[in-house]
Parts: structure tokens; sequence; C-alpha cells
């Protein structure tokens, strides 16, 4: 077997064996090593960077959402009050206009009423002078007996008063 | 080697490209010195070359680098624990040259550096020796407590300093024989069912097909004894910092 028997070259092996470890060493520490392991630090830093921003975003657009929910709520909220304002104003302007109406209502009412009061007033003071006659007639006819003015009056108004 | 058939142990012959003397040692660029220097090469042509690009989405060439480099440092950090962190460079430079090393000499025609005891011995005693110095720099005398564990009655340290203490020196040869054996039996293995193929003539391609399936299994072994040396290697570091 070689490996035993040729001791000769043992000490050249170890020698090249050292020497190129060495080499490999002194490559892998300072070359490839550190490459290697800032390559692996920059991508775990570029996702984590990365997860971190889409993190951001995901929180921005909440707020635009909530931001643009309350927009909306406050425009149902504010329309709500305008509806209501201008229903209530409407309301109002009805109840005056009504209120306008009732007061001309009642005084045309109140016109007719006094006119037909003051006609009624007149026909009853008619009714009274023709009553008035047909009793002095009447009593003077039937016996014979004049009764004075004073007397027919306070006789007619109170069968007029009996009346109403 | 007889004269018509093959001698699968032919392929563990060192042999010198480049002659060097250094004083009285023969340090010669052999054929062992070229393919871990090749191993040398391919670990940083994969590495660096693959990570020029910087690229935030990895392409494969990438995505195999940064596996490596993942997979050494769970192993570290699972086996050790933040302490090892200093020694990740260490830990991943042998992970790489012995995993390469294993790997390119399953190309038929190469050597394979880590099917020679001496290369492996010498990783393990080194690694033994660093692991023995990290203990006593870190505990002081209070490193010889992974002798005898704690809380056990005192009478059987009798028994059990022996052992620990047996289990504790034959670490470096259990580690480097374990790759050195694997390596040869693979490497052996292939060459005699090779053989077996030539000589069967036609029905040569029956060992053939055994030879597929064992070259797919080697593959395996390379990867699983250049993990294997590594974790070991972790677990002795875990017990020079943590004692048990």
């Amino acid at each position: 077997m070689p490996q035993f028997e040729q001791i000769d070259t043992f000490v050249g092996q170890i020698f090249w064996l050292i020497v190129t470890f060495g080499v490999l060493y002194f490559l892998m520490a300072k070359v490839a090593l550190p490459r290697l392991a800032s390559i692996l630090e920059e991508r775990e830093n570029r996702v984590s960077g990365d997860l971190e921003k889409a993190e951001r975003l995901k929180q921005e657009a909440e707020e635009v959402l909530t931001d643009y929910q309350k927009a909306i709520a406050d425009a149902r909220a504010s329309a709500v009050a305008a509806l209501k304002e201008s229903a209530d104003e409407i309301a109002a302007t009805s109840a005056k206009r009504q209120a306008a109406f009732d007061a001309q209502l009642s005084e045309k009412v109140q016109i007719a009423e006094d006119k037909i009061n003051a006609a009624r007033s007149e026909a009853m003071g008619h009714i009274k002078n023709v009553a008035k006659d047909v009793a002095a007639a009447a009593t003077s006819k039937l016996l014979d007996t004049d009764v004075t003015d004073a007397k027919l009056s306070k006789a007619v108004d109170e069968a007029l008063g009996e009346q109403n | 080697m007889a004269s018509g058939s093959i001698d699968p142990m032919h392929q563990f012959e060192v042999t010198t490209l480049l002659p060097i003397q250094l004083g009285n040692y023969d340090i010669s660029f052999t054929n062992s010195a070229l393919f871990m220097s090749l191993s040398v090469l391919l670990v940083t042509i994969f590495l660096v070359g693959s990570t020029r690009g910087r690229a935030l989405v990895p392409g494969r060439w990438q995505s195999m680098a940064e596996m490596s480099y993942e997979m050494v440092a769970n192993l570290l950090r699972d086996n050790v624990g933040s302490a090892g962190r200093q020694y990740f460079p260490f830990v991943f430079t042998l992970f790489m040259f012995i995993l390469f090393g294993n790997v390119i000499g399953l190309v038929p025609g190469t050597f394979t550096f880590t099917s020679h005891i001496v290369v492996t011995f010498a990783m393990a005693i080194i690694i033994f020796l660093a692991v023995t110095v990290i203990g006593f720099v870190r505990h002081g005398a209070g490193f010889l407590r992974l002798f005898f564990p704690h809380g056990a009655p005192l009478w059987t340290a009798v028994i059990l300093i022996p052992i620990e203490l047996v289990s504790y020196l034959s670490r470096p040869i259990s580690l480097s024989v374990r790759l050195f054996a694997n390596m040869v039996v693979g490497h052996v293995l292939l060459k005699v069912i090779a053989g077996f193929v030539i000589m069967l003539g036609v029905f040569g391609f029956i060992p053939l097909g055994v030879l597929v399936g064992i070259t797919a299994l080697e593959f395996l072994v390379a990867a699983l004894q250049a993990y294997v040396f590594t974790i070991l290697t972790c677990i002795y570091l875990h017990d020079a910092i943590h004692l048990h």
C-alpha cells in the first residue's frame, strides 16, 4: 500500500497540505465568507425592509379607509342635518302660511259674522217695530185700548228675549 | 504488479511532478499537492466566482454557495453554539477542502489526497491539538474535568478517567482513519470491479451495472465523510468550549 510505503513523501504531503489549506483558509476568511455573509445579510435586510414597507403601506391604506369612512359618515350626517333643516323650514313656512291663512280666514269669518249680526240686529229692529205695530194694532182692535209705547217695547223685548 | 492484471493500489501512488528540496526535506510538488491545489482552486472559483454578481435573487451557483455556507454555519451553531463563531472560517475551509478533495478524486484518473493516512492524520492531529489548546486556554486546569463527569461517585474515577482519557486520545486516530479508510476502500472497490468488467468480456455489463451503483454510492460517501469529519470537529470544539 503506497500510503504506508512511500514514507519519504510524508513530509512533502504534510507541507503541501499546510500550504494549500492555509491558502484556502485565507481565501475563505478574507474573501468568500465575508462576501457570502454580506449577501445573506443584505438579503435579510432587504426582505425585512420590504416587509416593513408593506406593513406601513397597509397601515396607510387602513388610515385612508378610515378617513374615507369618516368622510362618508360625515357627509351622511350633514345630509341628514340639511334634510332635517329644510324639512323644518318647510314645516315652519307652511305653519306660518297656515297661521296667516287661518287669521285671514277668521278675519273674513269675523267680518261676515259682524255683517250677519248687523243684518240680524237690523232685522230684529225691524221685527221689533213690526211686532210693536202689530201688538199696538191688535190691542187697539181687540181691547180697544191704547198701550203706551214704552209698555209695548218692553213686552216685545221680553217676548223676543224669551225666544232668543 | 503482475503482468496483465490491474493493480488497485496503483492509483494511490504519489508521483513527483516537480522536485523541490528544502534543506534535508523533500517537499517536491507531487500529484497529491497538485490535487490539493486543484481543490483550493475549485473551491475558490465555486465560492468567489458564483457570488461575484452579489445577486439579491441568487442563481444556481450562488444558491449552492449560500447553501454550503448556511449548512456549515448551522452545523457549527447547532453543535458548538454562538461561542463557535470565531472558528467558522476554519470549519468551513475544512469541510470544503475535504469535500472537494473527495469528489475530485472520484473523477477517473485523478488522485485522492484524502486517501492518504498521512494527510488525514495531519489534519486530525492539528484539530486535536488545537481543540486541546482551546480547552486549556478557556478553562485552565478545569479542562481536565472533561475526563470525569460531573456528579459521578468519586470511586468511579478509577474506571472512568482511563476510559475517558483513552477515548479522548484516540480521537485523532478514529477521525483520520475513518476518512482514510472510507476513501481507500471505495476507490479499491471501484478499481477491482472495473477489473471484472474487462475480465468478463461480453458479460462485463453485469459488473458495469454494479460499478454505476457503487459510483453513485461513492459520491454519497465522499460528501458524507466530509460532513462526518466536520461534524466531529464541531463536537470536539463543543467539548473544549462547554465541557460536555
